[in-house]
C-alpha cells in the first residue's frame, strides 16, 4: 500500500499571555492508503493539535508551524496556500469531532449541509448531489434518509447527529478521514453503532482513518497502528498487535496496565501511572516521561532519547532501547527517576 | 478484606445484618412544562455496610437523580431511604444536619464541583465549619490530615483549584467528603472527566480508604470494566427503572437481561486477539417523559416478544441474591 500521509519531525507552538506552549514537540508517522491509524495519549499530549495541523485549521497566531512537513499525497501542506487547503479539506481530507455540532450548521438543514459539500467540490447537478447525499445518510445507517434529510440538527438524537456529521464528512470520499474522538462523548451502546459503522467504512471504502481517542479498547478493536503521544512526542509508535502485546516504552505499558482488565482479582490494586505530565509552557530537557518513571536512568534526565526501531517496525523512543543501554542495564542502571513502585 | 463479595453473599450473619442503606420503592419525578418526567421510577434495593453497589446505565437512566435523592439533596416524589433503619425523609431539618455528616457526595467534574475562589483549606475545612466541629487552628491541621490522606501534600493547603490537575481536584473533592467522617458516599462518576492513568490514581484510593475508614459507597458509572472492578454488587438501570441487580462477577459473566447483555458485549476490550460478535443495539435511549408501555427497554430489546408491550415485566430474584426484571424470566 502507497504512503497517504507522511508527518515528520512536526513542532507547533502557542504564543499566549503565560509565555509560549510547546504543545506540539517533534512528531513523527506515517499513514498508508486505507489503513486505520489510533493516535493515543493523555489528555493535552498534543493530539488534537497534530490533527488540525494536518487540516490546516489552526489559526495562526497563537500557533506557529516551527518545523517539520507535512506531506499529503506528495505535496506538503505546510506551504500549501488556504485556497489549496479550502480544495483539499471536505474533499480529499475530512475531519469528525467530539460535538458533531462543531461541523453541523444548526441554521440549515443537514441534507442542505451535505448536498453543499458535494457541489463545492464536484461539479454536478444538485439532483445528482442530492441523490449522492441520501446515498450516504443511508451508508452510515440513518434511517428514513428521505424525511432526515428536511430535517435541522437538533431534531437529531445524539448518536444520529454523529451519524450525519460522519455522513458529511464522507460524501466526498476522501482519502483520509481524520476522527478526533468521535464517540468520547457517547455511551456505550451508541458507541458500538459507530464502530461497527466505521468498520463497515473501513470494508467499504478506500478510505485511510486517523482515529484519536483515550479509549483503548477502541484502539483495540479497530485501527492497524497505533501511535502513542506523550507532553507533544511520539514515544511509541507500532502494529496494534506489538503495541498491546509487547509494548517497550515505559509509557505505553504504564497506560495498558492502569485499565482494569474484566478477568482481573479485585483485591490487587490497579497500577495508576504516578503523578502527572509536564507542563509544556517549559518541558524538560531529557525525556519528558522522566518524573513519572518506573525505569528511569541517570541519562534521561538531560538528555532526550530519539526514536529507535526496535524491530517488526516498531518505533521506540527510549534509552532503555539503545543498544548500550541494553547491555548496561543489566548490570548497572539504577533507578532514580521519581517513578516508584506501588 | 472487608468488601468482599462473600461477606455479603454468603456469610449468614450479615444476611442477618439491617442493611446501612434500604431503598424502597423510590421514585422522583420532575415537572416539566405541563408534563411528568420520571427520572428514577421504582427503586427497590440495599446497600450494605462495608459494601461498594455499582449503579450504571446510559446517561440520562437517572443514576446521579437517584444518588441525591438517597442523600435527600431532592425530596422524593414516592418512596422511601432508609439509613440505619430510619427513613431520612421523616427526619425534621435538625435531625438531618446531624444525618448529612454521615452521608456524602463525590462528584463527577473535578472542575466545576470546586469553587474556583476558595482555597483548599476553605474548600476542605467548610464542612467542618458548617457543621461546627473544629476552628481555626484545629480546623488547619484537621484539614492537613485530610490532605494527607488523600495524597496530596499539606503545602497545598493555601492554593486555589485551578493550580492542581484533574485527578489532584478529584482528590480534593474526595478530602471534602471524608471531612465529616462520613459512613456512606455516593460517587457520581468520579473518574468519568480523568484520563485513564489517573483514574486507576483515584480508584486506588477510594478502595483504600474504604478499607481503612469502613466506608459505603455508591459508585455511579459508566465504564462497565471500571465498574466491576470497584464493585461488589451492580444495579443496571435503563429508563428509570432497575433491570437487572446481582454481584458483580455474576452480573458480568452470567448475565440475564438483555439489556445487561448488550450493555457488556458494547465495551471495546482492550486486547486486539479477542474478537467476537457484538449485539448491537438499534436506536437511542427514549424519552422519559414519554417512555415506552411495558418494558421501558423493549423498543431497542432483540428479544422484545408481545407480551413486553402491554406488561411491565415483575422484578424477580431469579436465582438467590440475583434480581432480573425482564418477561423471559417467567
Ligand atoms: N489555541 C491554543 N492556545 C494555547 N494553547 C493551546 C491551544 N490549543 C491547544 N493548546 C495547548 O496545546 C497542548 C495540546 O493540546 P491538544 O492537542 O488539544 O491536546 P489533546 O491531546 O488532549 O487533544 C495543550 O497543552 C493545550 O493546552
Ligand atoms: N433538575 C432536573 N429537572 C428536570 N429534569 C431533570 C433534572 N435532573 C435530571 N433531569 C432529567 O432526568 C433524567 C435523568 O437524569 P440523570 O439522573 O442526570 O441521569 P444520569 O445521571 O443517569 O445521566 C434525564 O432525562 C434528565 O434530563
Ligand atoms: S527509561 Fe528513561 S528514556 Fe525510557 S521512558 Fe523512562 S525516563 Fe524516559
Ligand atoms: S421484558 Fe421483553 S422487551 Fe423487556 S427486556 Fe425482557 S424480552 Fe426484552
Ligand atoms: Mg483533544
Ligand atoms: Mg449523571
Amino acid at each position: 500500500m502507497g504512503k497517504l500521509l507522511e508527518v515528520k519531525n512536526l513542532r507547533i507552538d502557542f504564543k499566549t499571555y503565560g509565555g509560549e506552549v510547546h504543545a506540539v514537540r517533534g512528531v513523527n508517522f506515517e499513514v498508508k492508503q486505507g489503513e486505520t491509524i489510533g493516535i493515543v495519549g493523555e489528555s493535552g499530549c498534543g493530539k488534537s493539535v497534530t490533527a488540525k495541523a494536518i487540516m490546516k485549521l489552526l489559526a495562526s497566531p497563537p500557533a506557529r508551524y516551527k518545523e517539520g512537513s507535512i506531506t499529503f499525497n506528495g505535496k506538503n501542506l505546510i506551504e500549501a496556500s488556504e485556497r489549496e487547503m479550502e480544495r483539499i479539506r471536505g474533499n480529499e481530507i475530512s475531519m469528525i469531532f467530539q460535538d458533531p455540532m462543531t461541523s453541523l450548521n444548526p441554521t440549515s438543514k443537514v441534507g442542505v449541509q451535505i448536498m453543499e459539500s458535494v457541489l463545492k467540490h464536484n461539479q454536478i447537478s444538485r439532483k445528482k448531489a442530492y441523490n449522492h447525499a441520501l446515498e450516504t445518510l443511508q451508508l452510515v445507517g440513518i434511517p428514513q434518509p428521505e424525511k432526515r434529510m428536511e430535517q435541522y440538527p437538533h431534531e437529531f438524537s445524539g448518536g444520529m447527529r454523529q451519524r450525519a456529521m460522519i455522513a458529511m464528512a464522507l460524501v466526498c470520499q476522501p482519502k483520509l478521514l481524520i476522527a478526533d474522538e468521535p464517540t468520547t462523548a457517547l455511551d456505550v451502546t451508541i458507541q458500538a453503532q459507530i464502530l461497527e459503522l466505521m468498520k463497515d467504512i473501513q470494508k467499504q471504502s478506500e478510505t485511510a482513518i486517523i482515529l484519536i481517542t483515550h479509549d483503548l479498547g477502541v484502539v483495540a478493536e479497530i485501527c492497524d497502528r497505533v501511535v502513542v503521544m506523550y507532553a507533544g512526542k511520539v514515544v511509541e509508535s507500532g502494529t496494534v498487535l506489538e503495541i498491546f502485546q509487547n509494548p517497550e516504552h515505559p509509557y505505553t505499558k504504564g497506560l495498558l496496565k492502569s485499565v482494569p482488565r474484566f478477568d482481573m482479582d479485585k483485591s490487587v490494586p490497579l497500577s495508576p501511572i504516578i503523578g502527572s505530565p509536564p507542563d509544556l509552557f517549559s518541558p524538560p530537557k531529557g525525556c519528558s516521561f522522566y518524573p513519572r518513571c518506573d525505569y528511569a536512568m541517570k541519562i534521561c534526565k538531560d538528555h532526550d532519547p530519539e526514536p529507535e526501531d526496535v524491530g517488526n517496525g516498531q518505533i521506540t523512543a527510549c534509552w532503555l532501547q539503545h543498544s548500550m543501554a541494553k547491555v548496561m542495564n543489566t548490570h548497572t542502571a539504577t533507578n532514580v527517576g521519581g517513578g516508584t513502585k506501588r | 478484606m472487608t468488601t468482599d463479595v462473600k461477606n455479603v453473599e454468603l456469610d449468614d450473619d450479615s444476611k442477618k445484618k439491617v442493611p446501612l442503606v434500604q431503598v424502597k420503592n423510590l421514585r422522583k419525578y420532575f415537572s416539566v412544562g405541563k408534563q411528568k418526567l420520571k427520572a428514577v421510577d421504582g427503586l427497590n434495593f440495599d446497600i450494605y455496610e462495608g459494601e461498594t453497589v455499582g449503579l450504571v446505565g446510559e446517561s440520562g437512566c437517572g443514576k446521579s437523580t437517584a444518588g441525591r435523592t438517597m442523600i435527600r439533596l431532592y425530596e422524593p416524589t414516592d418512596g422511601e431511604v432508609l439509613f440505619q433503619g430510619k427513613n431520612i425523609y421523616d427526619h425534621s431539618e435538625k435531625k438531618m444536619a446531624k444525618i448529612r455528616r454521615d452521608i456524602q457526595l463525590i462528584f463527577q467534574d473535578p472542575y466545576a464541583s470546586l469553587n474556583p475562589r476558595m482555597t483548599v483549606e476553605e474548600i476542605i475545612g467548610e464542612p467542618l465549619t458548617i457543621h461546627g466541629v473544629v476552628k481555626g487552628k484545629e480546623k488547619k491541621k484537621r484539614v492537613e490530615e485530610l490532605l494527607k490522606l488523600v495524597g496530596l501534600s499539606p503545602e497545598h493547603i493555601n492554593r486555589y483549584p485551578h493550580e492542581f490537575s484533574g485527578g489532584q481536584r478529584q482528590r480534593i473533592g474526595i478530602a471534602r467528603a471524608l471531612a465529616l467522617h462520613p459512613k456512606f458516599i455516593v460517587c457520581d462518576e468520579p473518574i468519568s472527566a480523568l484520563d485513564v492513568s489517573i483514574q486507576a490514581q483515584v480508584v486506588n484510593l477510594l478502595k483504600e480508604l474504604q478499607k481503612e475508614m469502613g466506608l459505603t459507597y455508591l459508585f455511579i458509572a459508566h465504564d462497565l470494566s471500571m465498574v466491576k472492578y470497584i464493585s461488589d454488587r451492580i444495579l443496571v438501570m435503563y429508563l428509570g427503572k432497575m433491570m437487572e441487580f446481582s454481584d458483580s462477577e455474576t452480573l458480568c459473566n452470567e448475565p440475564l437481561h438483555p439489556y445487561t447483555k448488550a450493555l457488556l458485549s458494547s465495551v471495546p476490550i482492550p486486547d486486539p486477539t479477542i474478537k467476537r460478535e457484538r449485539i448491537v443495539l438499534s436506536g437511542d435511549v427514549p424519552s422519559p417523559i414519554n417512555p415506552p408501555s411495558g418494558c421501558v427497554f423493549r423498543t431497542r430489546c432483540p428479544n422484545a416478544m408481545e407480551i413486553c408491550s402491554s406488561a411491565v415485566p415483575e422484578w424477580k430474584e431469579q436465582k438467590p441474591g440475583h434480581f432480573v426484571a425482564c418477561h423471559l424470566f417467567w
